[in-house]
């Protein structure tokens, strides 16, 4: 995109920025002598390719890690997932604040958001805790680092800037970037994405959010709960469309709330700049209408970054939309060259990639058998309130045959909740039919993206319900809820013949 | 014929009526709803008591379902009711079914809101798969029940026949897994499907037992591959939120001991479903999360109804959040207070045990809310006026008195259900559903063709 289209965004000048920038490529870097041959190439230091350098390091392996200069979303420190948390925690304040009568406080008197202060706030925390990505960590830790344009040139070799390095193995963690639109207009009037918006330094008086994935719901909210006026506009029915209906629908009634704009079920046809600002046409099944904003945001799915390394030579097949393809070993095509993280994954979670790049370092280097279906992957997207998920939803299992009951607990059950009135949202914790079995669980709670490890430990160390009934949760504390669909399963346990049988018990 | 625009019962009356008693009234003045708001020549019903109220598709359902049980509670002539219910037949058989933007139909499915006078659409409604089943499960019913070898009532039996093998329910499914919720002339099928159980079992048993444009495939496991089989409040139920997605199916179909490849795996059925339901949403009035006035044992009841709005004077400095017409439901709201007494009242099949005492008690506490001896669509005791009534919403609803008509009908007598038990479409989309036992064993009794 233009940033010259964008008035409200300005290159980044900041201390941090400088410190964080001089830290990921640097300008005077020079690329080590390649070795012979190493154990592990990896292409692309995002969290996959730093996780699986750093492990192969530790066991002794000679790795080389590879930044790829034109690869944006694979760079270091590069990604939006620390940013957009640490607005969405300013965000929260603010609407707390505002909300303070809930609360039988009162509401500050003048609630004035200092946007820059709050960006300021969003670099220093991203440069803090990319400290501990720096180049110099890795190779501290022994790792060669190179930055270059990458090219296979044969199944065990590639070049970076034409410097031949020999593999035994290689993975492609090389990631997604945010994908570009189609909308007639959009590019010439500008727009946002999870790569430069928090670079914005001020706030857009008026924004459209197009999408309705997890990034696009919680920038919708934070932004709109920092003042701008918020407009978020999906084409589905509803939002997070792999989510289950009634937690999407408590997100859609969360935004009415906070007084987003909700628009449903609508498309964007057209984008145009009428005297500064950027006039946008939609429409909603036959229903046809133009608003105008001062900012559009987009963030609408993420396309794998496989051009221009040339896989073709090193007989790694790939789908331009689909990405790298991988078994659930994560070998791809070529048995010595695996692939990690978004470049191959359905699933882009930075959670996700590391625990994908542990698998490749095991099978790769260690001869392991280890399956990506094994996986327990819990995922949250944080909005208020959070909406977490781990293992099967329902459709699945009964598109699979598999019989799933459901034990459902509204957090206006959960004392805690009610204490803390943030009592919108459930915890649904599925299991196999007349078992205690865990299948899988969703949560929409104000803290749903930390009690849903709960469950994930459960479900991977094989603990059912029954013994989860037998854990003692603090009181009063929102995880309660887990418990209490426990024992909500414990009570189902009465059949009518035990309940026959203590009656005549307890009958004297 | 009686005159029955007198009848209705009082505050003072409901004290001191037998059940029976009140509920005849009640029952009769919900179709007292059809008598007034019917036109005579084209037997279209209004959806609404209001001004200007446009026609609904689904509301002509319930009328021609109610009109049999007119005639045997001696409310109107069989002649009277079968005149009545050949205008409405006649009236679809000769509509517009070019799926025009002014038309009335398209592929033998109806435009959810139609002109009174004309029966144009209005409103851009969308050409409604539910809707349309509704209308013509209540043409079914006519069929089912004017048997004679009469002219008006061959002829009645010869258009429902007509316009049921009409329906192209197959176009419907766009080539999909599921039914289409909707269509529009301005921009083809809506995006919205059916997902999880709600009242389109009916929808999906109709479309699977015509003769001539079935759904094709799994479309019907599809469906229920989306249901979500629920334990809440230590019920075990088959999940859906507003009361009437767990009644409008049952009006006509009786699933007493009836189960499909779900419910044998659950060892339920729909009916008990629906049980469960009722119990669950006085469950969640006791409970009362969100702590609104009235809410308890004897007043509850969430489900699609109209209710209070920001925009309504009155209640414009009210700081909660207010949802105007909405679909209420259970445990995950939209709730802010307004709760629907024909849902309770429509729950009667189900837990008589507690429902008339519910009934009982809400026309105790608030009879501000049965107007002209009908239920009113909603209530709210969260939003008094200045003499400390409850909101109450303006004039009727005739989806409400259908549906409270035809579920008093069906606890008094069972005659919808028996009726429709000897309908060869529904026990053709209840077998071809895969539902097996209790009745659909029997052969069909009087009333199958």
């Amino acid at each position: 995109m233009s940033l010259q289209n964008n008035a409200s965004i300005i290159p980044p000048q900041h201390a941090d920025e400088r410190e964080r920038l001089a830290d990921v490529p640097p300008a005077t870097w020079e690329n080590p002598k390649p070795a012979d041959r190493y154990h592990l190439v990896i292409v692309g230091a995002g969290a996959a390719g730093r996780t699986a350098a750093e492990m192969a390091a530790t066991l002794g392996a000679k790795v080389a890690l590879i930044e790829h200069r034109l690869i944006g979303a694979g760079r270091l420190n590069a990604g939006s997932v620390i940013p957009s948390k640490t607005i969405i925690r300013t965000s929260r304040l603010y609407a707390e604040m505002r909300d303070a009568k809930r609360y039988g406080a009162q509401i500050p008197g003048d609630i004035r958001v200092d946007f820059a202060a709050v960006m300021e706030r969003v670099r220093r925390i991203r440069t803090h805790l990319s400290g501990g990505d720096s180049v110099r960590r890795l190779t501290a830790a022994g790792v060669d680092m190179f930055f270059g344009e990458v090219r296979f040139t044969g199944t065990d070799t590639l070049t970076v800037d034409g410097e031949k390095l020999r593999f035994k193995k290689a993975m492609i963690a090389t990631g997604a970037r945010a994908d570009s639109s189609a909308i007639p207009g959009l590019t010439e009037a500008g727009y946002l994405t999870n790569e430069n918006v928090f670079e914005l330094t001020e706030l857009p008086r008026r924004l459209l959010v197009i999408g309705g994935g997890p990034l696009a719901c919680e920038l919708a909210q934070a932004f709109c709960r920092l003042g701008a006026q918020t407009t978020i506009v999906q084409d589905l029915p509803l939002f997070l469309g792999g989510e289950e209906r009634d937690a999407a629908q408590i997100l859609s009634d969360a935004f009415a709330r906070d007084g987003i704009e909700v628009r449903l079920n609508t498309s964007v046809v057209a984008v145009r700049v009428e005297d500064g600002q950027k006039l946008v046409d939609l429409v909603s099944d036959d229903y046809k209408y133009t608003i105008a904003v001062d900012a559009i945001f987009i963030s609408i799915g993420r396309s794998p970054n496989v051009e221009g390394l040339n896989l073709e030579a090193a007989g790694v097949d790939y789908d331009a939309s689909a990405g790298i393809r991988a078994d659930d070993f994560l070998r791809t095509s070529n048995p010595h060259i695996y692939a990690a993280g978004d470049v191959s994954l359905k699933d882009k979670y930075t959670h996700t990639a590391t625990a994908s790049a542990r698998i490749v370092v095991h099978n790769a280097l260690l001869r392991g058998r280890e399956r990506l279906s094994a996986l327990v992957i819990p995922w949250c997207t944080f909005t208020d309130p959070e909406i977490a998920h781990v293992g099967l939803y329902v459709r699945e299992a009964n598109r699979q045959s598999i019989p799933i009951k459901t034990f459902t607990i509204p957090m206006h059950e959960v004392d805690r909740a009610v204490t803390d009135s943030e009592d919108g949202g459930f915890v649904k914790i599925h299991v196999r039919e007349r078992t205690d079995q865990i299948l899988g669980a969703t949560i929409v709670a104000h803290h749903a993206g930390d009690m849903i490890n709960e469950i994930t430990l459960a479900m991977v160390a094989g603990i059912g319900l029954r013994t989860l009934a037998r854990v003692i949760h603090a009181y009063p504390t929102q995880a309660e809820a887990i418990k209490k669909a426990a024992d909500a399963y414990n009570r189902t346990r009465l059949t009518p013949r035990i309940e026959s049988r203590l009656h005549r018990w307890f009958s004297w | 014929m009686m005159n029955i625009t007198t009848a209705g019962v009082s505050l003072i009356q409901a004290s001191v009526l037998t059940d029976e008693a009140l509920l005849d009234q009640l029952q009769c003045a919900a179709f007292d709803y059809f008598l007034k708001t019917v036109n005579p020549l084209n037997g279209l019903v209004a959806d609404t008591s209001r001004d200007n109220s446009p026609v609904s598709i689904a509301v002509v359902g319930f009328a021609l379902a109610s009109y049999p049980v007119a005639v045997e509670r001696g409310w109107i002539e069989r002649a009277d009711a079968a005149q009545r219910s050949l205008a409405a037949l006649r009236f679809f058989r000769d509509s517009d079914q070019s799926g025009s933007p002014t038309a009335t139909g398209f592929k033998g499915f109806y435009y959810h809101f139609l002109d009174h006078r004309t029966g144009a659409r209005v409103w851009r409604s969308e050409l409604s798969m539910i809707d349309t089943a509704l209308l013509i499960a209540g043409a079914l019913t006519a069929s089912m029940y004017f048997t004679a070898d009469t002219t008006d009532e061959i002829a009645l039996r010869g258009l429902v026949d007509f316009l049921y093998r009409r329906i192209d329910w197959r176009w419907a499914q766009n080539d999909g897994d599921t039914i289409r919720q909707g269509w529009k002339p301005e921009c083809g099928f809506l995006h919205y499907g059916w997902e999880g159980y709600s009242e389109a079992i009916l929808l999906y048993v109709l479309a699977m037992g015509s003769p001539t444009h079935p759904i094709v495939g799994d479309c019907y496991k599809a469906w229920t591959a989306t249901y979500q089989w629920e334990n809440l409040y230590n019920y075990d139920y088959l999940y859906a939120g507003p009361l009437f997605m767990h009644h409008f199916s049952h009006a006509w179909i009786d699933f007493r001991g009836i189960r499909d490849r779900f419910m044998r795996e659950k060892r339920s059925d729909y009916f008990e479903n629906s049980r469960r339901a009722v119990y669950i949403h006085r469950e969640y009035a006791q409970r009362n999360p969100h702590e609104f006035a009235g809410y308890d044992e004897n007043c509850w009841g969430l489900s699609a109804c109209d209710g209070p709005s920001d925009e309504q004077p009155g209640v414009s400095n009210e700081t909660r959040r207010l949802f105007g017409y909405a679909a209420r439901g259970v445990p995950y709201g939209p709730d802010d207070g307004t709760v629907s007494p024909a849902s309770v009242l429509a729950s009667l099949p189900f837990a008589p045990e507690i429902v008339l005492d519910t009934v009982r008690s809400m026309i105790a506490r608030y009879p501000e809310m049965l107007r002209d001896g009908r239920l009113s669509s909603s209530f709210n005791p969260t939003l008094t006026d200045a003499n400390k009534c409850a909101w109450v919403s303006a004039g009727h609803f005739g989806l409400d008195q259908g549906i409270v008509l035809m579920m008093i009908e069906n606890h008094r007598t069972e005659r919808i259900w028996q009726l429709m038990r000897g309908c060869p479409i529904i026990r053709n989309g209840l077998h071809n559903a895969g539902f097996r036992g209790g009745w659909l064993q029997a052969p069909p009794v009087d009333g199958a063709s």
